[in-house]
């Protein structure tokens, strides 16, 4: 068992690089799908960002649990099985406990199967590491997703709409204000721009990101 | 006939399964770097999608719809629920079975595309067109055609994406947008080229 050998600095930089200096969106290019469509709305973004990290945390610990089980050869079959029932799970308890949201973005849910920081990391890190260590892998690959989503989620709702989380922050002309809304942002397009401008942020603060020209 | 061929023209550029339907945008836009490899995986996708959107139409229309069972004595079984874990079933197996064929009779194409072979699988647009396929309840004709139009869709969509990303290696592009971020910004400005198709009746 590798447990005894853990210290909690290595399961710290395990949860915190993916957030600024291993981005799975901003670097690693996974799981960009679900990140343009669900960021029209903070709320859906931060059920959705919940969803995941569960999803890659469990998926992660359950496969490197039974890693040295699995032949090579019928990986991927076994390692979607595994993440498509955990998110079968998701999908009820979201249905159970947060109805109305679950119904706003029923199809998103089900496309975690299909996110591919999901089998990302199974395939990178789970394969290869231990159980306690690819959950805390999970958790800060999700964590790292939800960092951008939010972030790209707050920008579309507060310029495109004039409010976060349903709360009127920039009174909109529509209803009477002074605001006039960015009809582009809520188009699923401009994720596209706001993530490019968030990973120009991220690699102008972090240099040694920046792709070599070749 | 003429339904079908409309059925094409629509998957392929009006409702383009990358850039009006967002899916499958991972390896789009990590494959896009050469036009080569954009090709291969295009290939690849087109293949996969060909084969899982019917099969999976089948599975549904003869195990897994409400009343499906009736043939075996149980017309009031319904197992939908069961819809995604099958459709993913079946896209892994095929991606596997690509895999293999690929290592053993194209190994050149294999090594390029690396990681990205295997995570066709989670390319939500061979999910995607699979769900779209029930969802817009298709024939199984109708299934064919749509699998061989939405992979072909997505082909077209990341050679255009690398045709353009080759052509960029010659523009000063500033420190921090080089790579990934600017293909963010021009995908972006593709997408909304391709909004321009919506509401095209055919």
């Amino acid at each position: 068992m590798t447990t005894a050998t853990l210290d909690a600095k290595e399961i710290k930089s395990v949860i915190t690089s993916p957030i600024a200096d291993n981005n799975p969106i901003a670097l690693q290019i996974l799981g960009v799908c679900s990140a343009l469509a669900v960021t029209g709305k903070v709320e859906t973004a931060l059920v959705m960002s919940v969803a995941l990290t569960v999803v890659c945390a469990f998926s992660n610990l359950l496969i490197s649990v039974i890693r040295s089980q699995i032949p090579s050869s019928i990986r991927i079959i076994v390692q979607m099985t595994i993440i498509a029932s955990l998110v079968i799970m998701v999908d009820q308890i979201l249905k159970a406990f947060v109805y109305e949201t679950a119904k706003q973005m029923a199809v998103y849910v089900g496309l975690i199967i299909t996110n591919c920081i999901v089998m990302g990391r199974a395939e990178a890190y789970a394969m290869k590491n231990g159980p306690v260590m690819s959950f805390f892998d999970g958790v800060g690959n999700g964590l790292g997703y939800s960092a951008i989503l939010v972030a790209v989620a707050v920008v579309r709702e507060l310029f495109g709409s004039g409010s976060i989380l349903g709360f009127t922050i920039l009174s909109p002309i529509n209803d009477g204000g002074w605001y006039p809304t960015n009809g582009l942002l809520l188009l699923p397009p401009s994720a596209f721009f706001i993530i490019g401008f968030i990973i120009w942020a991220l690699r102008t603060w972090k240099p040694a990101q920046v792709e070599e020209t070749n | 006939m003429e339904e079908l061929i409309s059925l094409f023209i629509r998957a392929v550029f009006v409702e383009n399964i990358a850039l009006s339907a967002f899916l499958g945008m991972c390896t789009f836009l990590a494959v896009s770097k050469k036009i080569q490899t954009a090709i291969g995986l295009g290939i690849a996708v087109i293949v996969v999608q060909t084969i899982t959107v019917p099969v999976n139409n089948l599975l549904y229309t003869y195990l897994l719809q409400e009343g499906a069972l009736s043939w075996a004595g149980m017309p009031e079984t319904d197992l939908s629920f069961l819809g995604l874990i099958v459709y993913i079933g079946v896209i892994a197996a095929m991606v596997q079975i690509l895999e293999m064929f690929l290592d053993k009779f194209l190994p050149a194409l294999y090594q390029a595309l690396g990681i990205f072979l295997p995570l066709i699988t989670v390319n939500c647009a061979i999910l995607g067109g699979s769900l779209f396929m029930i969802q817009r309840e298709y024939d199984f004709a109708e299934s064919v055609v749509y699998g061989v139009g939405s992979g072909f869709g997505w082909a077209l969509a990341i050679a255009a994406l690398a045709g353009i990303r080759e052509k960029m290696k010659y523009s000063d592009v500033p420190d921090g947008l080089r790579g990934l971020g600017i293909t963010f910004i021009t995908v972006g400005l593709m997408a909304l080229a391709f909004m321009s198709f919506s509401g095209v009746q055919l």
